[in-house]
């Protein structure tokens, strides 16, 4: 059973800051459909490969050619904030995982 | 009749005729919604001033007897999560509420093309999570036929404004039913297309593997023009099938005599509404004076397809919704440093079921639970195509309901998300296996809209759209107007 | 007790394709901030990736030349972690089915030839630059500002196995592999511009053991200069750890600070399943014929290995001066167009190439592309020095004269008059004034002093600006200075 410190792991590694109301709905909604979920052990698999996609398809590319690019202030057009050209973020305490 | 009774095929023709012009009934298409706004709210953005400019161009062209494109001046409805440069794009979040893409998605890229014009961009629920509308941060949308009942979802906004007769045409998503359950719970058609057939690029990914832009409409000739018109390879999304694109209009007339209709039990079984099964059930018969041959066949594994399903839909939505994170576009919370902003940008910007699907879609793909359930989620969805490629081999098509029960009231499921995905699975198949997916309307039970489903092997579009077309000519509860009242106040 | 170091390099290479491996953007260095991105690799919702085939090959390239097994079939899966350089949150990468498998390089150590493995090769995107703003390191910024230009890049990652012990042979292995990658053009390797790069995992155990130590990953060393200090570090920090009984206990990520010659510990090693990695949805799987594979294969060049061999087996060349000029295509490429049009040894040439003309090169920071002198008209000098119409400093002359001007030796010979002087007669007459102007060296000379015989030279070469051929000067000054020399031993 899913317990509510698992509900807290899971939302740090998503980035989510849950409100402890948030936690405690989510628990036992989230056991309830995992739980529902676990009906997949039932049917038997075997050596069945699995499906990641539907299509026939393989090989395919676009050729090595530049296209135009977005200008720099449509680029920048949504960016919640902005220092000249760059996109500007709180301090980064952490190196990338 | 009203203009906007009218479908978009007649509406060609009337423009053709020169009996109306683009900006006319750009002009009675946005009056119309500005009437049924207050009670139905399908739209979250009414693009007014472009859609004069584009209708005005085509005037132009019109007027200068240049040969005009299929779609030419007809009003069409866009679903909040398609792309449209310069029109905010919000899908029904206030993660999104103020972004503006910088480009049109392929779909509204052609349908430009085509010389349609879109009005707006209909409600939704928030990222295509839902199955009701209620979902969206811009508040619900309500029923046409009934406004205390729920529209369907996610593409809710797109069927309610066809149902209440505010545009002729609607693009809607479908990712596990988004495009079909909406259409039958508001009395519309919806097709939800092979998967590769529409290219997705600019449809803002909610589950790529199981999702398609598809066309909604009042007539089976729409559906059609509308399908013909977005179709077809894309080199900017590498998962569209590079198969010819054959035109489905001009064949919607050929014969369907002898085609044979598999009934799979799994579709009719107990967690089916008695009134549903009923209605559906009824219609075979209409099949059958068509001239094609109705097999009760059995598909076993039917019964996993939900759970398979939501394991995939949310593991990827978990991927596709981590982007959201306050730095390029979109909400962004006060935060002291990076970690901070992230989780309270994504804690205030989505809404409870997107955090919920996040969380399991996130546990489902971590360490001790990949396996157990995201790779046997696809080794599931392996035995549900094989099982529908194989009926497929005995079957030129399926009937089923479109859902297993009638459009519930609203508010009445958003407690228990797990019955609400359980209305999910008569459509969900389709979605796991690629197949496409054509819902029509079947008559009504107490004033609510039922809707079944047709389901056909990779690429048979035309077949679908043919046999809907011989059953849209037979059945006469395909074109029923709300009632103006909408069961209790009115559209 | 005694400790050994085990290495293994993780290198990530640009690849320089025009395009971005996903999208149209281009990928040159330097553009103004946020300039090359598009709703791809910005990111944006709604925007799919789409393979660009050239990186792809690129990658393959890189296997085959590392002697690699190419996977017949490969797919590229999300590696998901939140940092503000990485748009979508998550990179497409290779992590189920690597594109490369099972390769190797061979260094040239000090012990010899050795056989570094090259565990896999992966295609993968870049992410974009944060500039950590308000302080000079990560500690104590007060915000952070991001560049999407370089996000989408195609990269590659190499990695070895765990064979170096040695940080000089990690510095070895890494010049050698971009080396390689700048012969088949599927990278600048350029160091200080980010496009080759490389994390260096370290852990030491008692020699004569098997097991492997815990390990600490340093991220982000960008010379050869700091792989080689921070490993040294490293490796003396470990041991001085495990001597005193307390070795890592945690695997855990470092980074090399230049300014203290430090590593200094950022944080543990993270396990490999947080990145909930799972097959991309948005692209196709790849299946690779044979027949491609030796497409491409053709398309790859003499590699410095061969090369190497080439230049010490066929050319005599000595091994050092064999392994400078093939690390260095372009350099090996002028080197052997010099040879090609030269009647002489080959080591005379790589002599010159690697002395005088490095030194040029060197000092007026030229690229070989943009060098001036033909290589036909660096053979004729050679061969003029050879023939002896101008002398070794004076062929010094002319080179440089080549070198600023690009003007034929034949042409600065003869335009500055500097063909060497051979001529008896004409060299006696000057001998014969040498002495007579002389006479104190003479007589120095004649009582036994050496010294004034090499004084006596240099006025020759003096009175001819260096023209006079030296030896000649030399045989005539014995012969004139003798004659006298016999009356003062009487």
């Amino acid at each position: 059973m899913l317990t509510q410190e698992e509900v807290r792991q899971v939302a740090r590694l998503a980035r989510l800051e849950l409100t402890s109301e948030e936690e405690q709905l989510f628990t036992g909604q989230i056991a309830t459909i995992v739980t529902y979920m676990g009906k997949l052990q039932e049917l038997s698999t075997g050596d069945v490969f699995p499906t990641s996609h539907v299509l026939p398809l393989q090989n395919v590319f676009r050729e090595d050619l530049v296209q135009t690019s977005l200008t720099q202030e449509a680029a920048l057009a949504n960016a919640p904030d902005r220092e000249g050209p760059f996109f500007k973020v709180p301090p980064v305490l952490e190196d990338p995982a | 009749m009203h203009l906007l009774d009218m479908t978009a095929a007649e509406l060609a023709e009337a423009l053709a005729a020169k009996t109306v012009s683009a900006v006319e009934l750009t002009r009675a298409c946005l009056e119309r919604i500005a009437a049924v706004e207050p009670k139905v709210h399908a739209f979250i953005t009414v693009c007014a001033e472009e859609a004069f400019k584009q209708a005005a161009d085509i005037d132009r062209r019109r007027l200068r007897g240049e040969p005009l494109p299929p779609l030419a001046g007809i009003p069409v409805a866009v679903k909040d999560n398609i792309c449209t440069a310069g029109i905010r794009t919000s899908c029904a979040s206030r993660m999104l509420q103020d972004f503006v893409p910088p480009y049109d998605a392929t779909v509204v890229m052609r349908l430009k093309q085509a010389g349609a014009v879109v009005v707006g961009k209909t409600n939704m629920d928030e990222f295509a999570m839902g199955s009701t509308t209620e979902y969206s941060f811009f508040g619900p949308t309500r029923n046409p036929w009934r406004h205390e009942y729920v529209p369907g979802g996610s593409s809710g906004g797109s069927a309610a404004a066809l149902a209440a007769r505010a545009v002729p045409l609607a693009l809607g998503s479908d990712t596990g039913g988004s495009v079909r359950l909406p259409a039958a719970f508001c009395g519309v058609m919806g097709l939800k297309p092979t998967y590769g057939r529409v290219s997705r690029y600019g449809l803002v990914a909610f589950a790529s593997s199981l999702e398609q832009i598809g066309p909604m409409a009042r007539s089976v000739r729409d559906l059609a023009l509308l399908y013909d018109a977005i179709g077809g390879w894309d080199d900017y999304d590498q998962t569209t099938l590079p198969a010819e694109f054959i035109p489905t209009l001009p064949g919607l007339n050929k014969e369907i005599k002898g085609l044979r209709v598999g009934v799979p039990a799994e579709y009719f079984g107990p967690g089916l509404e008695s009134a549903v099964r009923e209605k559906v059930r009824s219609r075979l018969k209409v099949l059958q004076d068509l001239g094609l041959i109705v097999e009760e066949i059995s598909l076993p594994t039917t019964e996993y397809a939900v759970a398979a399903y939501y394991v995939i839909a949310m593991a990827e939505a978990s991927s596709n919704l981590a982007r959201y994170d306050g730095v390029r576009y979109g909400h962004r919370a006060a935060g002291r440093d990076i970690l901070a902003m992230f989780t309270r940008t994504r804690q205030e910007g989505f809404g409870p079921e997107v955090k919920r699907r996040i969380m399991i879609g996130t546990y489902v793909l971590s360490a001790g639970y990949y396996d157990e359930y995201y790779r046997k989620a696809q080794e599931v969805r392996t035995l549900i195509r094989r099982e529908l490629e194989a009926a497929f081999t005995r079957c030129d098509l399926l009937l089923t309901p479109t859902a297993p029960v009638l459009p519930w009231m609203m508010g009445e499921k958003q407690r228990d998300p797990l019955t609400m995905y359980l209305a999910d699975c008569c459509t969900v198949p389709a979605n796991l296996a690629g197949l496409p997916g054509l819902s029509l309307p079947c008559g009504f039970v107490d004033g609510l809209p039922v809707g079944m489903q047709l389901l056909g092997p990779a690429l048979s579009e035309p077949l679908l759209l043919r046999v809907a077309y011989h059953y849209e000519q037979a059945a006469a509860s395909c074109h029923a107007t709300p009632p103006e009242g909408g069961g209790a106040g009115g559209i | 007790m005694e400790y050994e170091a085990v290495i293994g390099l993780e290198v990530h290479a640009e690849l320089c394709t025009a395009s971005k491996v996903f999208c149209g953007c281009a990928t040159t260095f330097g553009a103004p901030p946020n300039n090359q991105v598009c709703p791809v690799c910005l990111g944006l919702p709604g925007a799919l990736p789409a393979l660009n085939r050239r990186a792809l090959e690129y990658a393959i390239a890189a296997g085959l030349a590392l002697n690699c097994q190419i996977a017949s079939t490969c797919q590229f899966d999300r590696k998901q972690y939140y940092y503000p350089d990485l748009p979508k949150a998550y990179q497409i990468t290779q992590y189920h089915q690597p594109l490369c498998t099972g390769g190797c390089l061979e260094i040239m150590t000090k012990q010899g030839l050795k056989r570094v493995g090259i565990t896999r090769i992966h295609l993968e995107e870049e992410a974009g630059k944060t500039v950590h703003a308000g302080s000079t390191g990560i500690t104590g910024a007060q915000y952070a500002l991001i560049d999407y230009n370089r996000c989408g890049i195609p990269l590659i990652e190499i990695v070895s196995g765990p064979d170096l012990r040695f940080p000089e042979e990690a510095k070895l292995f890494l010049e050698k592999l971009r080396s390689i990658l700048c012969y088949l053009g599927v990278s600048d390797g350029k160091m200080e511009e980010g496009s080759l790069r490389c994390d260096a995992n370290v852990s030491v155990r008692p020699v004569g053991e098997q097991a492997m130590g815990k390990r600490a990953e340093i991220k982000n060393l960008n010379s050869f200069r700091a792989v080689q200090a921070a490993l040294a570090y490293e490796i003396r920090r470990q041991m001085e750890l495990a001597a005193s009984g307390t070795p890592l206990a945690m695997e855990e990520a470092r980074a090399w600070d230049e300014q203290s010659g430090m590593t200094v510990y950022m944080r543990p090693k993270e396990q490999p399943h947080e990145y909930r990695y799972y097959p991309d949805p948005d692209l196709m799987p790849v299946v690779i014929s044979s027949a491609w594979v030796e497409e491409i294969g053709r398309t790859i060049p003499e590699l410095p290995d061969a090369k190497y061999d080439r230049y010490t087996r066929q050319w005599g060349l000595a091994s050092h001066d064999a392994w400078l000029i093939a690390a260095e295509q372009k350099l090996a490429a002028y080197f052997e167009a010099v040879v090609e049009s030269f009647s002489g040894n080959p080591k005379t040439v790589s002599h010159w190439v690697l002395g005088e003309f490095s030194r040029l090169l060197n000092l007026e920071k030229t690229a070989i592309d943009a060098v001036k002198i033909r290589p036909r008209d660096f053979a004729v000098l050679l061969e003029r020095l050879a023939a002896g119409t101008v002398s070794g400093n004076t062929a010094k002359t002319v080179l440089e004269t080549m070198f600023y001007t690009g003007q034929d030796p034949d042409t600065i010979i003869r335009e500055q008059g500097l063909a060497q002087i051979s001529d008896v007669q004409q060299l006696q007459e000057l001998v014969a004034a040498v002495l007579a102007a002389h006479p104190g060296p003479v007589a120095d000379y004649r009582a036994g002093k050496a010294k004034a015989f090499d004084y006596l030279v240099g006025q020759v070469m003096k009175a001819t600006r260096g023209r006079a051929n030296p030896e000649v000067v030399r045989q005539i000054l014995i012969a004139e200075l003798v004659p006298a020399e016999k009356p003062a031993k009487q």
